[in-house]
């Protein structure tokens, strides 16, 4: 029979039996009739033919059940059956069912969700067409994307290597679609960044390179599907309506499809506009500025057949040529290409080595999971040699009792792979719709697909089979003769048992776990204290951006000077600052500064790129940064006077060789302005936690104005008090101006929140391991105890000490602890060291942590056998004795 | 009816190849076929014949499909499939063999003494 017959053939026989029978019957008949005829041809009447012919025949019934049991014992039939035996079994013990069930449950869910988040950042492609192909021009020698937009078209005119180039930035604005304005986050976009990623609008139509007509040309808004959902209550009649992006009208003309978030995996822009104009956007124009790079980045699809080897080959001598053409704006380029998914390998690489490590930490819970229980169905087999020993010894094959306990495993692997993909499930969705930082549009999109399903599946079922496998030499070996003669084979060994070993593997791992939490824990409580350069207590921030109010010119300064002085006159405030970026914010900007002497400005003799912060007088005394020398600035830095800056201690160090002898020097901007030093403030952390000192540099709000504005408030006043007071006072100024108002410790959660997501992943797991190391430990005891209850009534019996009960009950469990811990404590050191990489600060040769996980070790030890120890106290002789 | 032999166990199966061998078959028609081929020499139980066949099938050297008889019955064709020619060259060549070796076996005049 063809595979597909004998299968349909075998569900056949399984769901219809009867069907089978009516099958051999009516051949049967037919033999008969065949005879009967034949017979009647001879020259008998039918009825005697008939008679005759099933005389002939012999016993049908007999035949029958030949047929029958010549067709075989049917492969599902057999499953049918062992999985009802298991479930029979299983409900027998439902304490050991539901102890499994959850352990897996456990393991499976843990590895479904970070397999689910790998999936979503590392494995799943962009939701492009032809995502493959997609590859962002990267900058290897700065490591990073952003282009100038002229370089950005010379890129797209030059290059003989991709279909088409396109550009995108990200940018904050105030909408007003006829309510409240309030702030949101924008791709800017060329004008064929829809066409060179070949989508197709859901609603609507897109903006095309054919809408740009220079400056302001294109005020068109293509809405994302999110937005459109969840601000427009997917309104069709949007279409054509004209709203006020900071004031100035756009019209929105599509709306992008569901699927499609832009090009960064966990950035969703609101909506879509032409970078054209940028100026309406941004409040400043840069796209005919080849120094400042202000495309976020560019990409696009390779041309079919063109490697990544002939794409970078063929941008190198573009860099070439605008590098030789455009020497004062354009240093050396190193081309490369990189998926823009993850912002190349700058955010891709950490991401893969922090989620690679947690999928390996998750893959340790699944097999202490599976480690434990292993060690149960060990046990479990243990007391059920008997019933093995009996069906054995009535003719049953090794085989079968073998097939029926892998029934049972997988079904309790099944049952548990189920229940933490549920669990994860929910997990998953609680993960997708979170936005970690209200102010900006990142989430994690991990909606799990048919890969998790499938990791899921996968996994349980090799779960199944490596803790079913445990038991199987045990079953093997039985003896049918000796274990029925004797009762029973609990003949304890002292010997290291395989079940001895897996407990110490258990815990070994489920200690490396404990560890790398501690040590994770302990880096981050260690960087939340660290010295920052500025004083993140009793700080509060506004967040505005004048450009969003229609402020331009003159009229910005001025307009941050009355803010200034409206929040100084709250009662309680110490001092106001006023800063374009803070330090730790998202975005810093640096700037190329130059040597007095320096007389050819191009970027290759710079003398270094500082940070470039606007700052008004007060705002060194705000932030609680300390002036090591000179001043700070007054309101009398402003246009008439000569220009000035404060730099700090790397910038002096770097440009002028000390400290000391930076204070009333002069250094060159790129546009060759002498800018002179009149203070020089303590370094700080600027763009992370992890940086080396970098050069930083202050500049007067007066003598380079900005319309981002950061109002720092020092005050000891409550901020839920504080907070509200500030909203009304700078709205009394501007109501119309959208404002972000809160603590500086929240605003830098987005720095912390990579350590922070390691840390609280890492103190799940260990959290994980921790139960799992209470359960396997207990299930120990508990199991030891119970099988030696008999001698320990003994011992109680014949006189013997509590101390002495004990150690005989549980003195394995817990040498088999203190090794096993040994064990995972040791494995956890060297894990950290991978760990740091990670998390700031991270260090493993730390007494605390050490002495941490001693002690969790050992609490986790006594909790789990606490209820064994009592058992075994309350051992009553008397009626052990009589029980027996 | 006398004169019929007794199968040897095993050989049923070979039998049944070998009838089906020439073309398909319902049972009743191997049976016939069998009876032919072997000069009637052979004495078969008729319902034994049917365990035969249903294990034949289950191991892939038959097989059977519904259809209908001359005598215009709805009855169950039997074919070889490949497995089944190959099956029935081999038991052949063996069945060949041992008889070959018994019949020589047998042939040996006892030396008389």
């Amino acid at each position: 029979m063809k595979p597909f017959d004998w299968l349909s053939f075998r569900i056949v026989t399984l769901f219809q039996p009867s069907q089978v029978n009516a099958e051999i019957e009516e051949e049967l008949r037919a033999h008969i009739q065949h005879r009967a005829d034949d017979l009647e041809g001879s020259g008998l009447d039918r009825a005697e033919a008939e008679r005759r012919a099933r005389i002939e025949f012999g016993g049908q019934e007999k035949f029958k059940e030949e047929c029958h049991a010549a067709l075989g014992s049917n492969f599902i039939e057999t499953l049918f059956q062992d999985v009802r035996f298991s479930l029979r079994v299983l409900r027998k013990s439902p304490g050991f069912t539901v102890a499994a069930v959850l352990t897996l449950a456990l393991g499976i869910g843990a590895n479904a969700v970070v397999f689910s988040v790998l999936n979503a950042f590392l494995l799943r492609p962009l939701s492009v067409p032809q995502a493959e192909s997609l590859y962002a021009v990267w900058r290897a020698n700065v490591n990073s994307a952003y282009e100038s937009y002229p370089d950005y078209l010379d890129l797209r005119e030059r290059n003989r290597s991709f279909d088409d180039l396109a550009a995108f930035s990200f940018a904050e604005a105030g909408l007003d679609a006829g309510g409240n304005p309030s702030r949101v986050w924008l791709a800017e976009a060329s004008g064929n960044y829809f066409d060179a990623l070949r989508i197709r609008p859901f609603l609507g139509q897109f903006f095309h390179a054919s809408d740009e007509h220079g400056r302001n040309s294109a005020p068109y808004i293509v809405l994302s599907y999110a937005y459109w959902h969840t601000h427009f209550q997917d309104d069709r009649g949007v279409l054509g309506r004209i709203v006020l992006v900071n004031k100035h009208p756009f019209t929105i003309i599509g709306v992008a499809p569901p699927e499609f978030h832009g090009t960064i995996v966990f950035i969703s822009p609101d909506f879509f506009v032409p970078l054209v104009n940028q100026e309406q956007v941004e409040g400043t124009y840069t796209l005919d500025t080849r120094r400042i790079r202000s495309v976020f980045m560019v990409m696009g699809h390779l041309k079919a057949g063109v490697t990544q080897a002939q794409a970078v080959a063929d941008l190198k001598p573009i860099g070439a040529y605008l590098e030789k053409n455009y020497p004062k704006d354009d240093g050396h380029m190193d081309f490369s290409l990189a998926r823009p998914g993850l912002y190349g390998d700058y955010l891709g690489r950490p991401i893969q080595a922090f989620l690679s490590g947690l999928m390996l930490l998750a893959g340790l819970i699944l097999l202490a999971a599976c480690a434990n229980l292993g060690s149960l169905f060990a046990a479990r087999a243990a007391d059920r040699s008997r019933e093995v020993a009996l069906r054995l010894a009535l003719g049953a094959n090794r085989r079968r009792i073998l097939r029926q306990l892998f029934t049972e495993a997988l079904l309790i692997s099944l049952m548990g792979g189920a229940l933490g993909l549920l669990g994860s499930l929910v997990l998953l969705r609680g993960l997708s719709a979170w936005q970690p930082f209200p102010r900006w549009p990142i989430h994690v999109p991990v909606t799990p697909d048919a890969n998790v399903y499938g990791v899921a599946l996968l996994l349980t079922i090799a779960s199944g089979f490596l803790f079913g496998a445990v038991p199987v030499r045990q079953v093997l070996r039985t003896n049918p003769y000796e274990v029925v003669k004797s009762g029973s084979t609990s003949r304890l060994g002292r010997r290291i048992s395989a079940r001895d070993l897996l407990l110490v593997g258990q815990i070994a791992i489920c200690a490396v776990l404990v560890t790398s939490s501690l040590v994770a824990l302990r880096g981050l409580a260690r960087s939340l204290h660290s010295d920052f350069g500025f004083e993140l207590q009793n700080a509060m921030l506004a967040d505005t951006d004048l450009a969003m109010g229609g402020y331009s010119g003159d009229k910005v300064p001025a307009m941050q000077k009355r803010m200034i002085d409206a929040l100084q006159a709250i009662p309680g405030v110490e001092s106001v600052g006023l800063t374009n970026w803070i330090p730790l914010g998202a975005d810093a900007k640096g700037a190329l500064v130059f040597t007095d002497a320096t007389a050819d400005l191009r970027p290759a003799n710079s003398a270094a790129n500082a940070l470039l912060y606007k700052i008004s007088p007060q705002y060194f005394h705000a932030a609680g940064t300390s002036l090591l020398s000179g001043r700070a600035f007054t309101w009398h830095d402003d246009k008439n006077a000569p220009l000035v800056a404060v730099v700090n201690g790397e910038f002096a160090r770097k440009i002028f060789g000390s400290v000391n002898s930076a204070l009333g020097q002069y250094f060159k901007d790129r546009d060759g302005k002498r800018i002179q030093v009149v203070g020089i403030a303590e370094d700080g952390k600027y763009t992370s936690l992890t940086e080396d000192p970098q050069p930083a540099m202050f500049l007067p709000i007066l003598q380079s104005p900005s319309t981002e504005t950061w109002l720092m408030v020092r005050s000891n006043r409550d901020p839920q008090e504080l907070g509200p007071v500030m909203r009304s006072t700078l709205q009394s100024l501007d109501a119309g101006l959208p404002l972000t108002i809160g603590t500086w410790n929240k605003e830098l959660d987005i720095i912390f929140f990579g350590p922070r997501i390691a840390t609280e992943s890492l103190g799940v797991m260990g959290l994980m391991g921790a139960m799992l190391s209470i359960t396997g430990i207990f299930g120990m005891a508990a199991y030891s105890v119970s099988k030696r209850l008999r001698e320990l009534g003994i011992r109680v019996a014949l006189g013997g000490q509590r101390k002495e009960v004990l150690k005989a009950a549980l003195g394995r469990a817990f040498k088999l602890l203190a090794a096993g811990s040994a064990a995972g404590l040791v494995l956890g050191i060297l894990a950290a060291r991978v760990l740091a990489f990670i998390v700031y600060q991270a260090t493993s040769r730390d007494p605390l942590v050490l002495a941490g996980v001693v002690l969790a070790m050992a609490l986790l030890g006594l909790v789990a056998t606490w209820i064994p120890a009592r058992r075994a106290l309350s051992v009553d002789p008397l009626i052990l004795l009589r029980d027996e | 009816m006398t004169d019929q032999a007794q199968l040897l166990p095993g050989t049923l199966d070979l039998l049944i190849l070998r009838a089906v061998s020439i073309g398909p078959l319902h049972g009743y028609g191997i049976l016939l076929r069998i009876g032919q081929i072997s000069g009637n020499a052979l004495l078969i139980e008729q319902g034994a014949l049917y365990p035969g066949l249903f294990r034949l099938v289950r191991q892939g050297l038959l097989k059977a499909s519904w259809g209908t008889s001359e005598n215009n019955r709805r009855a169950k064709f039997y074919e070889l499939t490949a497995a089944g020619r190959r099956r029935l060259r081999e038991e052949t060549d063996n069945w060949n063999r041992l008889a070959a070796a018994i019949a020589s076996a047998l042939a040996v005049q006892p030396e008389e003494a």
